[in-house]
């Protein structure tokens, strides 16, 4: 298991090395990617607020949950912080299993689970303001 | 006793502030905190819907009662979605 918050560009080769056993016949990969758009807004790029600590027991909270529940080889998870632009990776989640069915749906279940408990916030700025995304499609508004 | 407070994302902005390390009293419960933060940081009481806490990294209902040199966190709605714990 690997757990990392980074302000740092993820790269998902490394966490695929970490993970890939000989016994491991696939290796699901999601990659969580800033849009450019969002309620028919332009995005320009995101910032991402973290409580560290917290973060980071909650996402190994998660790779627990999912090894308990999937017969998974091993499981990588990757979060990073800080301002991204459009097309950058903000989250990476990347299960080995011997069979692709689990792996499939092992990844799902993390990236669902890390969206509803990880305290890690992504502020949109747009042309013209910036807004806190709260849960989905609650904003707090703050035009600049 | 002494805790510290942290706020983040929409909360960092309302407050201004990071954190806070207070003197408080014996008994104080997280409600009993936000009560007084709101008088504290008047934009604070306008947002309550959603809101949750924690107490030493771990999600902490609001009439959790408060220790000496506890940690606690104003928790935003995260990113994706639903309040589930």
């Amino acid at each position: 298991m690997l757990i990392r918050i980074t302000a740092d560009p993820l790269d998902p080769q490394p966490l695929i090395e970490h993970v890939r056993r000989d016994e491991s016949g696939a290796v699901a990969v999601f990659l969580g990617v800033v849009r450019n758009n969002n309620l028919g807004r332009r995005v320009l790029r995101l910032e991402y607020d973290a409580y560290p600590q917290m973060a980071e027991k909650k996402l190994r909270q998660v790779a627990e949950e999912v090894i308990s529940r999937w017969p998974i080889t091993d499981i990588a998870i990757a979060h990073r912080t800080g301002r991204l632009e459009i097309g950058e990776t903000s989250l990476l989640v990347v299960v080995s299993s011997p069979h692709r069915d689990e792996a499939f749906e092992a990844c799902q279940h993390a990236v669902n689970r890390i969206k509803e408990i990880v305290p890690i916030w992504k502020k949109e700025v747009w042309e013209g303001g910036e807004t806190w995304i709260e849960g989905e499609g609650r904003t707090t508004l703050q035009p600049q | 006793m002494k805790i510290n407070v942290k706020f983040f994302a929409a909360l960092h902005d309302m407050t201004g502030r990071r954190e806070l390390n207070l003197e408080v009293r014996e008994g104080l419960t997280v409600s009993d905190l936000h009560r007084d933060l709101c008088a504290r940081f008047p934009r604070l009481a306008d947002y309550s819907s959603g809101l949750m806490y924690s107490v030493n990294a771990e999600y902490a209902p609001a009439d959790h009662t408060l220790g000496d040199g506890d940690e606690v966190a104003f928790i935003p709605p995260v990113s994706g979605g639903a309040h589930a714990h």
